[in-house]
């Protein structure tokens, strides 16, 4: 942190300024950074911590209205803040690059993604035409792309997703620049795409020696990649250290809250309540005068109100700006009210709710009249094809899988949004049919659902209580005063405060949104509720609360839950049972602890590979999935994983449909394998010799 | 691509045939037959009754129909009924015409109403951001007669620069009418201007906004360099789509300019006709219409298909 001879890039005391109409708000507050060649930084925050901001004013490319206020940036010696702005962009580029965010967007639609690296290679190393271009194809092949010459050639909606993260990652080293900033480049990715391009990153930036700032959101990713941590608590650093210091034996109440908030792919409801940072993060011209952790802190005493407190060094570079870090290791996470053993057993033997066998649906991809100008042969997607899936009552059933795979259209297919191709819904011993205008009120009342974005599913003009009034208008014949009485009932069910119910959606947070949503998905008093990825766009810390909230508010109602999520570890930790969806279909289906331990199917087995775990010490075996997922209209033919299957057995995986196999009376697996066979291949011993981090 | 465009063209015949219902009725529909305007009101019976059966107009209406429309797609669009002249060769010069004012307008204000558009996108709420849309929508809105009018006292009248009136020869090279579309072309201009200016304003400060563009700035790209490679090329796509569409327009449609300057286009031959209530000429005129918008509009799909790779290559 002091100047550091050794670093290339070196921050100190930066404060970022947005004018704004409430007068101006400084974002970024006293920020020191020191990065080594070689190293990679991460940087993790929620949002509005001031990361991104930050990174934009480390590359002096901050909008209009914000300013750098005070400190220095110097890079390899050179003052950056003092550069005329045609001196910068010979910087921007050559010296200094950045991986973005959403590689869809930040790559231009309407040039070949070669040219795309070609031109910095022309303007920063002064190549010809045809070096550059040669230069582009030896990127390409550097970040592992198939068949470069190809790739090159084509536009980016011809790519997916984790082709153009690695290409803007091509484009980034192409000038072997001294400093790179990537931001949030693997948050749009699938979990198994963003293990392969985190070792890709991981091993690429060994060999160029660049110095990296990660920014990130996801702690999990940056125990898996980086070497130095630094966390972002609105506008200033936290804690900073190595990843073992700060993962490891963390000297600040923001970071301790922050792990204790991502579900573990070993633990559940059962075992753990999440831990959950009460209060929210202070707004830049609202700053509470003493530590701005203070008013959610668990360890705030009067001290902390008085004065802000430095960043300090707690002892090997380990620099914490909490008063009483050395009393952080003393708390304790908070573990379950209730006890288990009692609560599996019933589940287990739960009557039946949701009995969905076979459902089918099948799209017609139309296009548009302009795209028949160069083709008019129209696709059939099959998004479901043959899942069956079992709801126990006051049991939740989570389905998982990466996008695409079909998992929120056969939500949908129960819901009745969209009408089943084929197959049979029965809710509750009853038949349901298959489109929604044609089911009885009951029918709708027992199903409800939480989208992924409330800021959709709330009418942004209703004030929120009368959103949540609607459904017990709607369903069934009660009285205004009772209808105000149980929206005040399920406000405070979901712990909002009374006076929110004449809010308007706008005038709350995300989190709070979503309680407004599930609290009118409670409002009808449903059987089953369907959650399709109900916390995804949300942070940690919010996350944590919902999953909670979630968790209590089924233990008392007895709901069944039906909970869609790419999030294996969210799966884990809500789910009874779990299914295990790859390109529509079922693959691994049983209780939650059962599909969590071997024997896996090796697709589930790679996700949980993938997971990025935020635990330093956590062994992992390292599958990696080559490719991406192929589209719902060209199939595989035989077992559909067959082209990504690391442990494929041969021809017959190319050929035959794999048959179920029952591992126990609620375990089976899909596989062509023997289960013999895949517990002794996934059996821990195995990991050992492979594990990850030296 | 080919069968998308013969699938075209056939929804466009499809069109044509259903404007040449319309466009027959209508001209069934107006007080007093055929042979009444000819021959004006103090025509005998007996010499109607004589026209009436020379014109067919006595055959049952759905073969008066077929018969005019296979005329007219055979090119013999018969004789006007004020000029006495055929009219398939009259429409045809005057649509040359049209054409020659068309391009020229276009030259004029496609480049000046996109350089305009990025000029204000670049300097978004500033000065000349608001002075571009100001001015650029005051022309639009003022009828072309005022325009025009005010550039024949400016620029003819007070200092002879340009000619006033732009009644041509029939028969006159491209070199020798130049001058007299200048006027003309301006006024079209100005009225189109501000429109293409907005159009390109709104598409390129998008573009600016995006985040390629932002990335390709932190590539350190020369300033131009990612204006014109990375911003224009994607801005510009609706752009080229309203200018094509504009083209119907700017053949069919100017009927105020011609008329102001004396310009002899398609459109003054319309208002002509409809005058001296020439039907012939008028349906020929209208139809001919039709299949301009028509054929400008697909002009304008086939090049926003060829200029946007998302479309061209397939998604």
């Amino acid at each position: 942190m002091t100047a550091d001879k050794a670093s290339v890039l070196n921050v100190k005391d930066l404060w970022v300024s947005y004018a704004t109409e409430s007068g101006p708000m400084d974002i970024v507050r006293n920020v020191s950074l020191a990065i080594r060649p070689g190293e990679i930084y991460g940087l993790v925050g929620e949002s509005g911590s001031g990361k991104t901001t930050l990174a934009r004013a480390l590359v002096r490319y901050l909008p209009r209205n914000g300013s750098i206020t005070k400190g220095s940036i110097s890079l390899g010696g050179t003052d950056l803040l003092s550069l005329p702005s045609n001196e910068l962009r010979k910087v921007w580029g050559a010296r200094i690059t950045m991986v973005h965010q959403d590689p869809a967007r930040a790559i231009n639609p309407a040039i070949p993604v070669g040219e795309q690296i070609a031109e910095m290679a022309r303007v920063h190393l002064g190549m010809s035409n045809s070096q550059a271009r040669q230069k582009a194809l030896e990127m390409l092949a550097k970040v592992q792309l198939p068949d470069p010459e190809s790739v090159a050639g084509r536009y980016p909606h011809q790519l997916s997703g984790g082709m153009l993260q690695r290409i803007l990652i091509a484009t980034a080293l192409t000038t072997n620049p001294q400093f790179l900033i990537m931001d949030e480049p693997t948050t749009a990715l699938d979990v198994t795409t963003e293990a392969v391009i985190l070792d890709l990153v991981r091993d690429l930036l060994r060999e160029y020696q660049t110095a990296v700032l990660y920014i990130t959101h996801n702690l999990g990713v940056v125990a898996r990649i980086c070497e130095r941590v630094g966390v972002m608590y609105a506008g200033e650093i936290m804690e900073e250290g190595s990843i073992q210091q700060v993962f490891k034996q963390n000297f600040h109440p923001y970071t301790l809250g922050l792990l204790g908030c991502v579900p573990r792919i070993n633990k559940d409801k059962s075992d753990i309540d999440l831990h959950t940072i009460p209060g929210y993060i202070p707004r830049p011209n609202a700053l509470p005068s003493g530590c701005i952790f203070a008013p959610r802190c668990p360890l705030v005493e009067e001290a902390c109100r008085q004065s802000r407190p430095d960043l300090i060094d707690a002892g090997d570079g380990h620099m914490s700006a909490c008063l009483r870090w050395p009393e952080v290791v003393n708390i304790q996470p908070q573990s379950a009210k209730h006890a288990r053993s009692e609560r599996d057993a019933s589940l287990q033997e739960a009557p039946l709710l949701l009995d969905a066998r076979n459902i089918k649906k099948q799209f017609k991809l139309k296009r548009s009249g302009l795209a028949n100008l160069f083709s008019w042969k129209s696709d059939t997607v099959q998004a479901v094809d043959n899942i069956s899936i079992r709801v126990r009552k006051g049991a939740t059933m989570g389905i998982v899988g990466e996008s695409g795979c079909g998992k929120t259209t056969f939500a949908r297919c129960i819901a009745g949004f969209e009408t089943a191709t084929s197959g049979d819904i029965i809710l509750d011993g009853e038949s349901l049919p298959p489109a929604i205008a044609k089911r009885s009120k009951a029918a709708l009342k027992n199903i409800q659902l939480v989208f992924q974005n409330p800021d959709a599913s709330l009418n942004p003009q209703h004030r929120v209580g009368e959103s949540v009034g609607r459904p017990l208008a709607l369903l069934g014949n009660v009285s205004q005063r009772e209808i105000e009485r149980r929206v005040r009932e399920l406000f405070e069910a979901v712990n909002l405060p009374a006076d929110y119910v004449n809010r308007l959606p706008h005038e709350l947070s995300g989190g709070e949104k979503q309680r407004v949503a599930i609290a009118r998905a409670f409002a009808a008093n449903p059987a089953l509720m369907i959650l399709d990825e109900p916390i995804s766009s949300l942070d940690v810390s919010v996350q944590a609360a919902l999953m909670n909230l979630l968790a209590e508010l089924q233990r008392a109602n007895g709901t069944s839950y039906l909970f869609i999520s790419h999030d294996l570890a969210a799966i884990r930790h809500l789910s009874d049972w779990i299914a295990v969806v790859y390109l529509g279909r079922v693959w691994e289906i049983g209780s939650a602890e059962d599909v969590f331990a071997p024997p896996y199917h090796p697709y589930t087995e790679a996700l949980l590979s993938a997971i990025p775990i935020p635990d330093p010490d956590a062994r992992q075996e390292r599958i990696r999935l080559p490719g991406s997922v192929p589209s719902a209209v060209h199939i595989p033919v035989g077992c559909r994983f067959h082209p990504r299957c690391p442990r494929k057995l041969g021809p017959i995986c190319e050929t035959e449909e794999p048959p179920w196999q029952n591992v126990n009376r609620f375990h089976s697996i899909c596989c062509h394998i023997p289960l013999e066979e895949l517990t002794r291949l996934q059996a821990p011993s195995s990991a050992e010799n492979e594990k990850e981090r030296p | 691509m080919i069968a998308y465009i013969l699938r075209r063209i056939g929804m466009i015949l499809l069109t044509m045939l259903l404007a040449s219902v319309i466009i027959f009725s209508i001209t069934q529909l107006l007080p007093g037959d055929v042979a009444h305007v000819i021959l004006g009101q103090f025509a005998t019976p007996e010499a109607v009754a004589n026209l009436r059966e020379q014109l067919g107009l006595n055959r049952p209406i759905v073969v008066q129909y077929l018969s005019w429309l296979s005329n007219f797609a055979s090119g013999d669009w018969g004789v006007s009924m004020a000029s006495h002249l055929p009219v398939y060769p009259m429409v045809m010069e005057r649509l040359r015409n049209s054409a020659m004012l068309a391009a020229v307008s276009l030259v004029f204000y496609v480049p000046l109403g996109i350089l305009l558009g990025v000029i204000a996108a670049l300097k978004e709420d500033g000065f000349a951001d608001q002075a571009i849309s100001a001015i650029s929508m005051a022309f639009a809105g003022l009828p072309e007669f005022v325009t025009g009018l005010i550039l024949i006292g400016v620029l003819a009248i007070a200092f002879k620069i340009l000619p006033a009136n732009s009644s041509i020869k029939p028969d006159a090279s491209f070199q020798e009418v130049f001058p007299y579309l200048i006027l003309p072309a301006i006024t079209v201009s100005l009225t189109s201007l501000g429109y293409i200016a907005r159009m390109t304003r709104s598409s390129t400060i998008d573009v600016l906004r995006a985040d390629y563009t932002r990335a390709a700035e932190l590539k350190g790209l020369p300033r131009g360099q990612v204006l014109v490679k990375h911003v224009l090329r994607n801005a510009l796509l609706p752009t080229v789509t309203v200018v094509a569409m504009g083209i119907g327009w700017l053949i069919g449609g100017l009927i105020v300019t011609e008329s102001v300057f004396g310009y002899p286009g398609i459109g003054r031959l319309l208002v002509y006709s409809i005058q001296r209530r020439d039907l012939i000429t008028i349906q020929a005129i209208s139809m001919l219409i039709v299949a301009i918008y028509s054929i400008s509009n697909l002009g304008a799909d086939i090049v926003y298909g060829l200029l946007n790779p998302r479309i061209r290559l397939g998604g």
